[in-house]
């Protein structure tokens, strides 16, 4: 389903397979084990995301929803800590994607501090509308959170617009356009390196992060430090 | 620590001397003096201020040596100073440009965006928020007040979880800075232009601040006594 790789002080987890590497219990839990793993080593102080075949990820295990007696609302009620694992992950993370990135597996995408893409092919692409589902809260959150321009939040959610890496770019959604998946890969690897090396306190940089994006850490139930807290840290770093 | 002087209708606050004007409480309480005069006294229409500073720096951040001295108890006092500071910056009545004629860091980028315009010095010097190279956490009204300040994700990020060093090119073009200029005198004297031309279009400065501290609803929740954050 995923596998890890360490390059130096980067972890590259990708997600492995020809397939959509569509969101069910098994693939989730799989990413959520793999992002532990990336939390617990001291030794790993980048993330890298990518994806192998067509695909980065084409969202929620529907076929799964559709024969299991829960549904679709286990599959979003699952997701949502998958979201958090990555939105608290005590050090920088960056997207590789490699194919396309739909629904939730556009969401994976942009719950990354940096994404890059390919812009050879593959698009970001929002199906909720053109495929008759909501959106989960925290769906909306973490897009208003990363989405900042409001004409292109507009025509993601509203419009559901297949969005190419090159106008992902252009619009502020993606950081980088590279012309092949191997090429997405590789300056994304550079980037976590380059991230890796400024040797940031790992606490700092997620505490950091949630004050960046506080709406949807609360919607995410991560809990943020009181400000006691940070000035004890603060006297403590003395 | 500071002077206040007037030329014509345009108040120049300017932070003097040529070191990194660190935040210690001196130099914070003389900066609040200074604008009390402002937030206080009646003064005439189509006024402006516009904060500077000598040297090198604007202002290199809160002074680390002065926390180092103090007992730990006391060591929020000059993160309140900086909160009353902002505070009393939202409540100005008359608009307010920042001549960042020097190396903006950390707070001092805080007192940069306290204002409702910018003019940067483009040939040297850094908008520079060091935070996370140097490892500190924000606190709730700072956290808040950036939010508002700097809405678009990416130039958020890249101020604030990558510690960049921006120059007022790239200030310009991600919507930090309103226009640029050469040298210290330069960037002054745009400011004063800059002044100038919004001085003439607000005749009512209480108007304006309550317009401001609704524009930044959520600042002004944290920042101000009346606000019920305690101060």
């Amino acid at each position: 389903m995923c596998t890890l790789e360490k390059r130096g002080r980067v972890l590259i987890l990708t997600l492995t397979g020809s397939g959509e590497h569509r969101l069910g219990p098994g693939l989730i839990s799989s990413l959520r084990s793999a992002l532990a793993t990336a939390r617990s080593d001291p030794s790993v102080a980048a993330l890298v995301t990518a994806g192998e075949g067509r695909f980065f990820s084409n969202g929620l295990d529907l076929a799964w929803a559709k024969n299991s007696s829960e549904g679709l609302s286990t599959l979003v009620r699952l997701v949502k800590p998958l979201i958090a694992d990555l939105i608290s992950l005590p050090m920088p993370t960056v997207a590789a994607v490699t194919g396309h990135a739909a629904a939730a597996g556009m969401m994976l995408a942009v719950a990354h501090d940096y994404v890059y893409m390919r812009g050879d092919r593959g698009v970001l692409y929002m199906s909720e509308l053109d495929i008759g589902l909501p959106f989960p809260d925290y769906f909306m959150d973490l897009m208003q959170a990363k989405i900042t321009d409001p004409r292109t939040l507009r025509d993601v959610t509203l419009r559901a617009k297949k969005i190419t890496g090159t106008e992902a770019k252009e619009r502020g959604i993606v950081d980088k356009v590279c012309q092949s998946a191997s090429e997405t890969v590789a300056e994304a690897v550079k980037m976590a390196e380059e991230l890796a090396g400024r040797n940031w306190d790992k606490g700092v940089y997620a505490s950091i992060r949630l004050s960046v994006y506080p709406k949807l850490c609360k919607s995410l139930e991560i809990p943020q430090e009181s400000d006691e807290a940070v000035r004890k840290h603060f006297a403590s770093r003395l | 620590m500071c002077t206040l002087e007037k030329r014509g209708n345009i108040y120049l606050l300017t932070l003097t001397g040529s070191g990194e004007h660190r935040f210690n409480p001196s130099l914070l309480s003389s900066l609040r003096a200074a604008l009390s005069s402002l937030l206080c006294s009646s003064h005439a229409p189509n006024s402006a201020l516009i904060t500077c500073a000598e040297g090198k720096f604007f202002s290199n951040g809160f002074d680390q040596s002065w926390v180092r001295s103090a007992p730990p108890s006391q060591h929020r006092i000059i993160s309140d100073l900086l909160r009353g500071l902002i505070s009393d910056y939202l409540s100005l009545p008359m608009p307010t440009v920042c001549a960042v004629t020097g190396h903006a860091a950390a707070a001092g980028c805080a007192l940069v965006l306290a204002h409702d315009y910018v003019v940067m010095r483009e040939d040297r010097g850094f908008f520079y928020m060091s935070e996370l190279d140097v490892g500190l956490k924000f606190v709730k009204y700072f956290e808040v007040f950036f939010n508002e300040k700097i809405p678009d994700n990416q130039t958020r990020r890249d101020v604030l979880l990558r510690s960049a060093r921006v120059t007022a090119r790239e200030a310009m073009a991600r919507g930090i800075v309103d226009r640029a200029a050469q040298g210290i005198e330069g960037t002054i004297e745009e400011a004063l232009r800059l002044a100038e031309e919004v001085a003439a279009t607000v005749s009512d400065g209480s108007k304006l601040a309550e317009k401001r501290k609704l524009m930044f609803s959520e600042t002004w929740r944290h920042v101000s006594a009346a606000g019920g954050s305690k101060l």
